[in-house]
């Protein structure tokens, strides 16, 4: 006689298989050890777009996006409507923290070195959704239609245009015109709640997968071990249980951040007054912004700007293909050439930033 | 035989999703440039009272869809320029107290006959035209 829970899991169990996904789950174990604190950065980040997800469709509800709406909605929702001000802050901050620990996932995994073999590709969807993270923080930002983010949009698709050959193309099609208008604002609202989210999630879903067919990496130290030394626990539900109240500190931190510091509106956007002083971009554009800023406009009949694009741009495509040309030295020290490497991508992003904040 | 046939077939129908790819595509991309909009060509706009424009100060004029930075010198001599930066769009000012045009997102700076001085602008200001007749004060494209 079998109890009505396990009729019902008969039932779907020859339908769809389940006997070997619980098998998995029952399986799979998570080495303990004094990196693991890594292991979380990825599912606080994966909680963090939850967040934005559900935060993102409710401000949906009464965001209208248009030049003479959008500001005026966003006002509503601050003043107007019941606990409003809460999820547009934690939209707000939510993405600030979603991007933050993205970074603090992709160092980590950097110096771990996990995007080795057989994780390569994990690597690569992983930068493309850093990538598309930082585009959802672009085209989210000018939403509110304020001061700061018209500008800020305005010199961040100009610099797109400075590509050579297809900016020009590129610029105009972000910008829906030739200028930042309220065409502008339609593009990147469909952006930012169509197209990103649509390829955000394939690409997710892929990370996901790989990470699940591929279990988690050990650092080199913890692989070399005798097996009797390893420790590990079961990632169901030991493990998952860990996850969650690392999920819990993180809505708390971002409840705080939102209760205590809600996130300005500013002043409506109007292309026909000068742009204020302390315009800038996100924090995590700031880097690059800064570097921009310093690069003499003319070098060697090459304007500046140009050169220091497709400066980004090759950076990033090495970055993103690290695991196929990784320098690897036999010698035992601290210090091989990778993690030198990044150490100084690392060092130069935090003080082009402090810079670009200080001045 | 049924080789070179399998080989001409394969080419075909590989042909044929390349065109119908690229029928596809081409639609979209021309989609998502968009039109470009005929804007009623201002080539003249008359701001008022030309005595009404106190010297040493500016303001910014809408000319079609151009912000257009108009100043009054201390000398009460007028000077347009197109507002937008030359460095990466941002919209400049003027400084009575610095005697100069300055885009505040990254410090540019451009003198008062919108030459770029100091800063990332690479191009000084394009110029308008400020004529003033019968008493009214009018800017217009400067001709080229
Ligand atoms: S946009 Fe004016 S100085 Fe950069």
């Amino acid at each position: 006689m079998s109890t009505k829970k396990e009729q019902v899991f008969q039932w779907l169990d020859e339908r769809f298989q389940l006997s070997p996904l619980i098998e998995f789950m029952r399986h799979k174990m998570v080495p303990i050890h004094r990196h693991t604190i890594w292991y979380y950065m990825g599912g606080v980040s994966l909680f963090l777009f939850i967040v934005q997800l559900f935060t993102g469709i409710l401000l949906l509800l009464y965001y209208q996006p248009g030049e003479d709406s959008a500001y005026e909605s966003i006002r509503f929702i601050m003043n107007k409507v019941p606990f409003g001000w809460l999820f547009r802050s934690i939209h707000s901050w939510g993405a600030n923290l979603f991007i933050f620990f993205i970074f603090v996932h992709m160092f980590s995994t950097y110096f771990t070195a996990a995007y080795r073999k057989p994780r390569e590709l994990t690597w690569v969807t992983g930068f493309i959704l850093l990538l598309l993270a930082m585009g959802f923080g672009f085209s989210g930002y000018l939403l509110p239609w304020n001061e700061l983010a018209f500008f800020a949009t305005k010199v961040g698709t100009d610099i797109a245009g400075v590509v050579p050959l297809i900016g020009d193309a590129i610029k105009i099609v972000l910008r829906g015109g030739p200028d930042v208008t309220g065409a502008t604002l339609t593009r990147f609202y469909a952006f930012h709640i169509a197209l990103i989210p649509a390829i955000f999630t394939i690409f997710l879903g892929i990370h996901l997968l790989f990470v699940q067919r591929q279990g988690m990496h050990e650092p080199e130290s913890v692989a070399n071990m005798p097996a009797d030394r390893k420790k590990m626990i079961p990632f169901f539900p030991n493990f998952l249980l860990r996850d969650v109240f690392a999920w819990l500190i993180v809505l708390n931190l971002v409840l705080f951040l939102s209760v205590f510091f809600p996130w300005e509106i500013g002043v409506k956007a109007d292309p026909f007054v000068p742009a204020p002083a302390g315009i800038r971009p996100e924090w995590f554009f700031m880097f690059m912004f800064q570097a921009l800023k310093w690069i003499p406009p003319h070098i060697l009949g090459m304007e500046g700007e140009v050169l220091g694009v497709l400066a980004f741009a090759i950076a990033a495509l090495a970055w993103m293909l690290v695991p196929f040309w990784e320098i690897r030295s036999r010698s035992t020290g601290k210090l091989k050439p990778m993690v030198l490497i990044g150490l100084f991508a690392l060092f130069f992003i935090i003080v082009m930033t402090i810079i670009g904040y200080a001045v | 035989m049924a080789e070179t046939r399998r080989k001409f077939l394969n080419a075909l129908i590989g042909t044929g999703l390349v065109g119908w790819l690229a029928s596809v595509l081409y639609p979209v991309f021309s989609f998502l440039k968009p039109p470009e909009l005929p804007e009623a060509t201002v080539s003249s706009i008359k701001w008022g009272v030309a005595t009404d424009f106190p010297a040493g100060t500016s303001e910014i004029v809408k000319f079609g869809r151009t912000p257009v930075l108009l100043i009054r010198l201390d000398s009460g001599e007028f000077k347009a320029f197109e507002a937008t930066c030359t460095h990466l769009d941002c919209t400049v000012q003027f400084r009575s107290d610095k005697k100069d045009i300055w885009c505040a997102c990254h410090n540019g700076i451009y003198d008062l006959r919108g030459l770029n001085v100091s800063g990332p602008p690479p191009r000084p200001l394009s110029q308008y035209a400020v004529n003033v007749v019968d008493g009214e004060l009018f800017v217009a494209k400067a001709e080229a």
